[in-house]
């Protein structure tokens, strides 16, 4: 599952991370991180089971944490079945089925987008 | 042994013909051989569903009252050749919106009249005496036209090389996104269902054959434009009624960072006549090859990095240089076989009687490329040949003295043996005196990383690269890095005018 984590180094410099490792136990895989001296952004991802849990702590912690239930999304009305954005993919969360159909797997994405320009039929969106 | 086409038309009357999509005739070949696949099929049903540039409609809307002689038309902003009698007009479907851009076009206006959307027809005139009115503005549906009939120029292509990109950046072309460094590689065209590819020597395939197009019965006119079936790349000209077309099968897209384009489906059925529609139906995706073209080169004459077939290309991968790169089809091969399957239906269930060409299609035309009266204009015509150099081990100041003298804002900096190493700007040397800190020679506050002109290059793609790079001069470089002129904005400015002008 995924996490958008936006947090601001205003309350003194917490180690985010490595504290709600340290607390909750959970593993954190971080997919992307966008930072800067002022604060940042994190994609993160952690195991289903313990999604609250991470993202109470990171609460606590001072970060702003928002569970990404689907990370790309796609609109089945608009595809028709191209698989122009299966190569522009570094994740590779497109393939096509037996039937030439695509499918995803969401939980591979990392939201970085280049996938939303490059499907000719509008088809795709990312929700950040 | 041989069929005429009325004995497959007779079969098809009867509800008894054989038909079998072109997908899966190698196999049936391979099982039967050829004769037995001659006697056993009767009709072979092809099918494509991809961006077909070349698209657009004729629409006839009635007469307003007053009567207005419409000149300029346009279709929800998107405007339609309106040179043609009163109230017709001709709709492209890469015509750009005016307001939208590229967002919206002709083949947006083509799928919402399809999928019963509501569209405003706008139209000016000077007025006439026989049609007075200057302007209408009406909303239509598809069945308030008289006509609606789609004419597509070039569809259909045989196949399509398939593209990468060498460069260090993105590309956005029609061939969709193309990622850095061959990075991936783009192809389109349905391979093996593909109607051309499957009569490659238009034995069966003319004007007056009837075809499937965008979800109604339509026809092949002739030959399309930029037909080229000598080099393997033949055409059709096609028509259908738009009114009996599905949005199943007729979607508009845009190519980000290029334009509007119509996808839409094409299928031919092909009589099987004799041993040699059999062979020709017979082919597969690996009998079909194409080049993989450097997108990066912006020429006419891009280099082909290899030859592939469509069944690599459809794997997903293929090789390049030695190392696997990803494949993506821009058309759709789901949508190609149902174009297939449908045709299928409709021969099967006697929608549909099969004829031979009324007008034959010449299979060893070549298309040529375009006689060029003018030439363009090249770097060298143009570019400024007293450049200002300066070496990099010489003083900030010898510079600062070269550039107030030499009337330029750029020096280009040469090592001992003349060849280009950097550019030097007045910004930089007013930067380097104001502040001077440890910078003493002009090698310490050059930029090292020059974008560059040849003197062979068109003047258009020097102008592409001021304007990608936002700067505002490029030196002029000949194979052995030695500056031969320098190319600013100011010099492109007196060839285009207003947007170069400084
Ligand atoms: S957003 Fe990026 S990672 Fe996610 S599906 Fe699109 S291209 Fe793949
Ligand atoms: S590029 Fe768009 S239309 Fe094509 S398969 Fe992907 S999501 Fe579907």
């Amino acid at each position: 599952m995924k996490l958008l984590v936006n947090f601001s180094r205003k309350r003194g410099s917490e180690p985010i991370i490595a504290k709600a490792v340290k607390e909750t136990g959970v593993l954190i895989m971080v997919d992307r991180a966008q930072i800067d001296p002022a604060g940042g952004q994190m994609l993160i991802d952690v195991p289903r089971e313990s999604c609250r849990l991470v993202s109470d702590k990171m609460g606590e912690l001072g970060a702003d944490v928002r569970i990404l239930e689907h990370a790309v999304t796609l609109d089945m009305s608009e595809c028709v079945d191209c698989g122009a954005c299966i190569s522009v993919c570094p994740r590779e969360v497109f393939t096509f089925d037996a039937g030439w159909r695509l499918s995803m797997k969401e939980d591979r994405c990392v939201l970085c987008g280049r996938c939303v320009p490059a499907c000719p039929h509008r088809a795709l969106s990312v929700l950040v | 042994m041989e069929k005429s086409i009325e004995q497959i038309n007779t079969r098809i009357r009867e509800g008894n013909a054989r038909v079998v999509t072109a997908d899966e005739m190698p196999a049936l070949v391979a099982e039967l051989g050829e004769q037995g696949a001659l006697r056993e099929v009767d009709v072979v049903t092809t099918g494509t569903f991809g961006a077909m540039c070349s698209s657009g409609a004729f629409f006839n809307f009635g007469h307003a009252d007053p009567p207005i002689r419409m000149e300029r038309v346009w279709l929800n902003d998107v405007e339609a050749y309106g040179g043609i009698a009163a109230v017709d007009a001709y709709l492209g479907a890469t015509q750009q919106s005016e307001s939208r851009g590229i967002q919206y076009g002709g083949a947006h206006v083509l799928e919402d009249f399809v999928s019963g959307r509501r569209v405003e027809l706008h139209a000016v005139s000077r007025g006439t005496d026989c049609y007075p009115r200057r302007n209408v503005t009406t909303e239509l549906i598809l069945e308030d036209l008289n006509q609606a009939i789609m004419v597509n120029p070039r569809n259909a292509y045989q196949r399509y090389n398939a593209a990468t990109n060498s460069t260090d950046r993105t590309l956005y072309t029609y061939m969709g996104t193309l990622l850095p460094g061959c990075g991936n590689v783009s192809f389109s065209g349905a391979g093996t269902l593909s109607p051309l590819s499957n009569d490659p020597q238009f034995r069966v395939t003319g004007g007056g054959v009837p075809i499937f197009l965008g979800g109604a019965q339509g026809m092949i006119v002739g030959e399309g434009t930029q037909h080229s079936p000598a080099k393997g790349f033949g055409t059709l000209m096609v028509t259908g009624d738009l009114k009996q077309m599905s949005p199943q099968f007729l979607r508009a897209a845009t190519m980000h960072g290029y334009g509007v384009t119509l996808y839409i489906g094409v299928g031919v059925p092909i009589p099987v006549l004799d041993l040699d529609i059999v062979r020709a139906t017979a082919v597969r995706d690996e009998d079909i090859e194409v080049s993989v073209i450097d997108y990066g080169v912006p020429s006419r004459d891009r280099p082909a990095l290899r030859t592939v077939n469509y069944a690599e290309l459809k794997s997903g991968q293929v090789e390049l240089h030695g190392e696997p790169v990803k494949t993506s089809s821009l058309s759709s091969y789901r949508r190609a076989r149902e174009v297939a399957v449908a045709l299928k239906g409709w021969v099967e269930q006697g929608k549909m009687a099969l004829a031979l060409p009324t007008r034959p299609i010449d299979p060893l035309k070549a298309a040529r490329p375009m006689r060029e009266t003018g030439r363009s204009p090249r770097v060298q015509d143009i570019m400024d040949r007293n450049v200002v150099s300066i070496g990099d081990d010489e003083v900030i100041k010898a510079a600062a003295a070269k550039l107030l003298k030499g009337e330029t804002n750029h020096l280009v900096v040469v090592d001992r043996e003349g060849r280009l190493v950097g550019v030097v700007t007045t910004y930089d040397v007013s930067k380097a005196i104001v502040h001077p800190g440890k910078a003493k020679v002009v090698g310490d506050i050059m930029t090292r990383k020059v974008i560059t002109a040849t003197p062979d290059e068109s003047v258009d793609i020097a102008a592409q690269k001021l304007e990608r790079y936002n700067i505002s001069a490029l030196p002029v470089t000949d194979t052995a890095n030695r500056v031969q002129g320098m190319l600013t904005a100011i010099d492109l400015g007196k060839l285009f005018g207003g947007r170069w002008r400084r």
